[in-house]
């Protein structure tokens, strides 16, 4: 709950030795643990790979090429980088004209002005024209504490209506590094949800390999059933190997393409008796991967032992350090661990 | 493609082009019993000028490589542009009946997905510059010659994204990039000028740094020496064409009307609108 802007935060008055308060992390800061292993900007990385063999490839952005790892492409192919200035409407108009001309433009911003602002362009010049134009966009959901002006956590709620895009939320540098060429070699939209920076490793532990429009369960488990997206499988991995100190044993179904949906998997993972499924995301409670599998489980008559939903809440989110704000609402390891033991 | 060609009508005049295409915009806005007809016959010349005069296509090839590009941002002058399409061979003039009706290919607002040579889909205004932008630079890439013409409106023009374009263009210095504004000051609410006021637009272009041109849209001439310039010239900057058009241009009686934005024209009064039309027939 914000505090009035007339009061004075209270720990500066509050007797000495109150604790360290963490700061507003810089946009630029990685999203990584002290101790978790990460990869440099994977994107920009698998970009510059994929330049070599499709020479169609081209990136563009909206002043934003160092804060979504495009700048790497731009160094490596200064010719097949656009600059469009802070202007996110011809950005995206012009990657369709790109488009339109046979190139295959990788389109970087930040996710709340790709869905907000640029709504109507991505609707209606590359969307209903089924254009190739991968929209590539950084700080989904909660990754940033500048509050509400970068914390994109609608970007899904707001694209899942656009027919014709495919969706993809990724979890770690890996999965980035393989949806990239896949992607590329899609026929049509794209909006990825993009982690930059110094982005963690974790998929490497569990053979995976990224598969455009498949969920893939990582881990089994017969208490609990985890549907997760991006940087919330991370978490949920980690909460099912804190959960089995306490035997509590938790499946966890990846599922990087958000549309289309893997419903078959879905469906077939929901279908086992006995478990409590819960979908974790990186996004508010209303319109992401929880309504829509919520969604798919009632079209099918699919009755789980129990549907619980970890997710930011309908409101506008605090400012402060990212830390802080992923235990206050429910997105760090240790808070999605306490809520599902508060449901079994 | 599986319709006939139409036959070629090599020797006629600008003016009777512009003519013809009137003719055909009226006979769809019968069909329907009202649209964007003042639209369509205000820029009637202006299309004429652009179909018959400066852009390179193969009517039986819509999407011909070489092709110069034309893009009709403002989707409600689909009308005009299927005129011209028709006069230009592009599309069947039978296809004139079924224009706004179920299955026609001939939609009130003009889309990519229907008709063969309408390059975008327009209708959500402040589109098209845009989309123009980023085709010239991938002409620009492929080392191509053609062009990209983009037609919008005045009241297009109240739209930001259209100046995050006129900028962009500006400073990507596309001058294979040929605007087109219809001026006739008339858009949903009333007056363009009225409604927000656009003007001067030319030091405004000037100073987004494009090459500038106003001429009077309705003056043939004027306009085949403002598109060899613009397609000439050699300073390397995008090149706009402001255009002042009269609403309804070429029918008095239709010119008249006050609220001619979205005409509502009563049965008998196409026969009398054509018949006006066609006493103005050029010589």
């Amino acid at each position: 709950m914000r505090r009035s802007k007339y009061l004075r935060p209270a720990h500066l008055d509050a007797p000495a030795g109150g604790g360290a308060r963490l700061k507003t992390s810089a946009m630029i800061a990685s999203i990584a643990g002290p101790d978790q292993r990460t990869r440099a900007a994977p994107f920009g990385q698998a970009l510059v790979e994929l330049g070599r063999t499709r020479p169609d490839v081209l990136g563009i952005t909206a002043d934003l090429g160092k804060y979504t790892d495009l700048h790497l492409f731009a160094k490596a192919y200064p010719d097949r980088f656009y600059q469009m200035g802070m202007a996110e409407q011809v950005m995206i108009s012009a990657a369709a004209g790109l488009a339109r001309e046979g190139f295959t433009p990788f389109a970087t911003t930040y996710a709340v002005f790709a869905s907000r602002r640029a709504y109507d362009f991505i609707f209606m010049a590359i969307a209903e024209e089924n254009l190739n134009v991968k929209i590539v966009c950084a700080l989904p959901g909660l990754t940033t504490g500048y509050g509400p002006s970068h914390q994109a956590t609608e970007d899904l709620a707001i694209f899942r209506g656009m027919p014709q895009l495919t969706i993809i939320d990724p979890c770690d540098a890996l999965e980035i590094e393989q949806a990239v060429p896949a992607i590329a070699a899609h026929q049509g939209p794209v909006y990825m949800r993009l982690l930059r920076g110094n982005v963690p490793l974790v998929l490497d532990e569990y053979d995976y390999s990224f598969e455009l429009g498949r969920a893939r369960m990582l881990r089994d488990g017969s208490d609990v059933l985890i549907i997760s997206s991006g940087l919330m499988t991370m978490r949920a991995l980690e909460a099912a190997k804190l959960l089995a100190a306490d035997r509590i044993d938790v499946a966890v179904l990846h599922v990087a393409t958000i549309k289309p949906l893997d419903a078959e998997s879905i469906r077939a993972a929901c279908a086992r008796t006995g478990r409590l499924v819960v979908v974790a995301e990186n996004h508010s409670v209303i319109g992401g991967l929880g309504e829509a599998v919520a969604g798919e489980l009632l079209r099918g008559g699919i009755h789980p032992a129990g549907f619980r939903q970890i997710a930011l809440p309908d409101a506008f989110l605090d400012a402060g350090a990212l830390p802080t704000l992923h235990e206050r609402y429910g997105l760090s390891t240790e808070a999605v661990v306490a809520q599902i033991k508060s449901w079994l | 493609m599986a319709e006939a060609p139409r036959p070629a009508l090599p020797n006629l005049s600008l003016a009777e082009r512009a003519w013809r295409i009137r003719r055909n915009a009226l006979r769809m806005g019968e069909v329907q019993g009202q649209g964007y007809i003042a639209q369509a016959l205000g820029i009637a010349d202006v299309l004429a000028v652009a179909y018959f005069h400066a852009l390179s296509y193969r009517p039986h090839e819509p999407e011909w490589e070489g092709r110069d590009r034309f893009l009709l941002s403002i989707g409600h002058y689909a009308i005009a542009l299927y005129a011209a399409l028709i006069e230009a061979g592009v599309l069947p003039e039978d296809e004139l009946e079924t224009y706004g009706g179920d299955d026609s290919r001939l939609p009130m607002s003009g889309m990519a997905a229907y008709t063969p040579g309408m390059e975008i889909t327009g209708g959500s205004l402040g589109h098209g510059l845009g989309i123009a932008v980023g085709m010239a630079l991938g002409l620009k890439r492929k080392r191509s010659r053609s062009f990209v013409y983009t037609l919008f409106s005045d009241g297009e023009l109240d739209e930001g994204s259209v100046w995050e374009a006129a900028m962009a263009a500006g400073s990507h210095r596309l001058d294979n990039l040929i605007g087109i504004v219809d001026v006739n000051n008339m858009q949903a609410d009333g007056p363009s000028t009225q409604i927000m006021n656009f003007e001067p637009l030319v030091p405004k272009f000037e100073a987004f740094g494009w090459l500038v041109q106003r001429v009077d849209g309705n003056d043939l001439e004027a306009l085949v020496t403002a598109f060899d310039l613009a397609r000439h010239a050699t300073v390397t900057r995008p090149r706009i064409i402001i255009c002042d058009t009269r609403m309804a241009k070429g029918v008095p009686f239709l010119e008249e009307r006050e609220r001619n934005h979205f005409l509502r024209v009563e049965p008998e009064e196409w026969a009398r609108a054509l018949d006006v039309l066609d006493q103005g027939r050029p010589a």
